[in-house]
């Protein structure tokens, strides 16, 4: 693959709630190339969103960066001064929240708050940033941009609000998307929609692309590489052939079996689930990783997954592949 | 349908409108069309799936036919007995029979009532056990959704969203139901917590012989836990059939398109897959378009679409559609 364009080292996130320590990103190291989609799959509380917020540094006052580096085209986004790091947001990163109903500001019309990276970022005027604010629009496929850039928030729909919020993203040509659940909110065709919008504008402008989302069959189409993450750690890494192919770790095997979809072709009746729920992380040991005694109650061998017959727990390294 | 038995749950020719006031002073009245003449039976023992997308009435049906809101018109029959006929006197007897589980398990607990509480109390008030036995009914149920007796004097928010779920559920079972409407049961909560649910709900329909209309928005849940599965867009049925006919061989042009819009887990397929994406947004359902209300997003449209709405028929194999293409 090409060339690096962030590299993660050893990322740790602390919250401090109530005088205990909640340890939500806990060494995570990862990296993404230039014009690369990198899914991050995991479940709610795992840290996924918020090692994402940990390296634009958009945390809540409770939460810290306790260590590592962040590298992103050579600069460290970790020891950035306000300055500096107000450049790489919205400028050289741009970012697309899960909410398109809130993420916008009501008072505003669209028009505005598209083109407002533009002005800040690029020092370009009001006629300007408008003019390629429509540009952007209709990239995004919303129909009759001169109009509808007048319009507020709330004149657009769930689906159109998250073009809109992906043009914001677009608008000062970034390197890299950070994509935090951008379809959680939206129906199954909508979310076809944006999808496709995603794929196209990634392979017309090259832009990376991480996408966080808990549904691993979305990413299975969109991405090059997925991570798995579980309780604050990256649990696997891999591409997604060999991910979905052959998932190394417990905890991504029982994620796939959970999905009704990979099991209809197995025809089984009961969906393998992971006994218990997620941990929480305040009563967590540090560094607690997915137990392998929570497994082993769903014997994987005995559910008809020829594929799987072989023990998975003679294999679990926290990352069962090495990453580059 | 093919079956000649007597369907345990029957509703004909639903209607349920919302009147609304737009404007800013209120001064334009609206019809919203939220059910526009459903019908669908369901056999006891079995599992029709309700999907389509957000608005488009699946809740409202599932609402309409437990009499949550009265319908505009049209009949639910449980059994042989029109529900819509009874004052809501007369309907007590029946609740019991036909309970619901709602979306959210975060918000349909009450934070102030103990788990043993909130599941003894439908069973006093339709007198099924003495405050004596009660206790012994309300910890069988626990056992039923895979809970200890501990669980009794505790509060809801003591409890996960998987585990609060599992207490809704044994709320509905509480008064031995026939029929139970489960309103997305499971997509407020995570992929591993849905696949203990969905495993709950079938071994309990196993046990008690349960009906469910589920309704969801996820067609793979749909596809793996019903018989039956009913499309619904912008408040009508737009196809019924088998899980089969539906999955394999959908005939209506919105079923194909949603079904192609679900991803699936294997990149090997989603690279090469020829997406059919829908343009567009589903319609208001205030002013829904003339005639079918598919024919501004469907790629297979005629004129005649725009002007005729598509009557309710059932083909030779068995299903039901509304489409004039099919």
């Amino acid at each position: 693959m090409g060339e690096i364009l962030l590299d993660v080292k050893d990322l740790k996130t602390r919250f401090r709630s109530r005088g205990s320590l909640v340890h939500a990103v806990n060494g995570v190291s990862f990296h993404v190339n230039r014009g690369e989609t990198l899914g991050v799959v995991g479940e709610s509380g795992c840290g996924k969103s918020v090692t994402m917020l940990s390296l634009l540094r958009l945390l809540p006052p409770a939460a810290q960066v306790e260590s590592g580096r962040a590298l992103f085209e050579g600069q460290d986004l970790l020891k950035m001064n306000f300055g500096q790091i107000q450049k790489v947001r919205g400028g050289k990163i741009g970012l697309i929240f899960q909410d398109p109903m809130t993420s916008f500001n009501p008072v505003l019309t669209i028009g505005d708050q598209v083109g407002e990276s533009l002005i800040y970022h690029r020092r370009a005027s009001k006629e300007v940033a408008l003019k390629r604010t429509v540009e952007l629009l209709r990239l995004v496929g919303i129909p009759d941009p001169e109009q509808r850039i007048k319009d507020y928030p709330h004149q657009f729909s769930g689906g159109m609000r998250q073009r809109a919020m992906i043009a914001m993203a677009l608008a000062c040509e970034p390197g890299l998307i950070i994509a935090d659940e951008p379809t959680t909110a939206l129906d199954v065709t909508i979310q076809a929609q944006i999808v496709e919008l995603v794929k196209d504008l990634r392979d017309r402008l090259g832009v990376a692309i991480i996408w966080i989302t808990h549904d691993l069959s979305l990413v299975a189409g969109l991405a090059d590489r997925i991570m798995v993450m579980y309780a604050g750690t990256i649990v696997e890494e891999a591409t997604v052939e060999e991910l979905f192919d052959d998932p190394r770790h417990p905890y991504t095997l029982g994620l796939l079996s959970a999905l009704p979809a990979f099991q209809a072709e197995k025809n089984v009746r009961r969906l393998a689930s992971i006994p218990g729920s997620p941990p929480i992380y305040a009563n967590r040991p540090l560094l607690a990783h997915f137990s392998c005694a929570v497994l082993s109650p769903w014997n994987v061998a005995s559910q008809n997954y020829p594929h799987y017959s072989r023990s998975p727990l003679e294999k679990m390294p926290a990352i069962a592949r090495p990453v580059l | 349908m093919t079956s000649t038995s007597q369907p345990l749950i029957r509703a004909v020719n639903l209607v349920k409108y919302f009147p609304v006031r737009l404007g800013a002073y209120g001064e334009k009245k609206a019809i919203v069309h939220a059910v526009d003449n459903v019908s669908f039976e369901i056999q006891a023992g079995e599992t029709l799936g309700l999907v389509g997308e957000s608005g488009c009435g699946k809740s409202t049906t599932g609402f309409t036919f437990l009499q949550l809101h009265r319908p505009t018109s049209g009949k639910c029959y449980f059994k042989d007995i029109d529900l819509t006929a009874l004052s809501e006197n007369e309907l007590r007897p029946f609740r019991r029979k036909i309970q619901i589980i709602f979306q959210d398990p975060y918000s349909t607990l009450n934070p102030r009532m103990t788990i043993g509480a909130a599941l003894a109390e439908p069973i006093l008030a339709h007198k099924l056990a003495t405050k004596e036995t009660v206790t012994e009914r309300v910890v069988t149920l626990l056992k039923d959704v895979g809970l200890s007796e501990k669980a009794l004097n505790r509060y809801p928010h003591e409890f996960s969203g998987g585990q609060r779920q599992r207490i809704c559920i044994a709320r509905a079972l509480a008064c031995e139901p026939e029929f139970i409407v489960c309103d997305e049961p499971i997509s407020a909560l995570d992929v591993s917590i849905q696949a203990q649910i969905i495993n709950l709900m079938q071994d309990l329909q196993e046990k008690y012989n349960l009906t469910y209309l589920f309704i969801a928005h996820d067609l793979s849940v749909v596809k793996h836990i019903c018989n039956r599965v009913g499309v619904m867009y912008l408040g009508r049925m737009a196809e019924m059939g088998t899980k089969e006919q539906i999955f394999a061989e959908p005939k209506h042009p919105y079923t194909r398109a949603l079904l192609s819009a679900v991803p699936v887990p294997n990149p090997h397929i989603e690279k090469t897959r020829k997406r059919q994406v829908l343009a567009g947004d589903v319609p208001s359902a205030i002013e829904p378009p003339s005639g079918c209300h598919f024919h501004p997003r469907c790629p297979i449209a005629v004129d005649r679409c725009k002007t005729e709405a598509p009557e309710w028929r059932q083909m030779d194999d068995g299903r039901w559609v509304a489409c004039h293409k099919a």
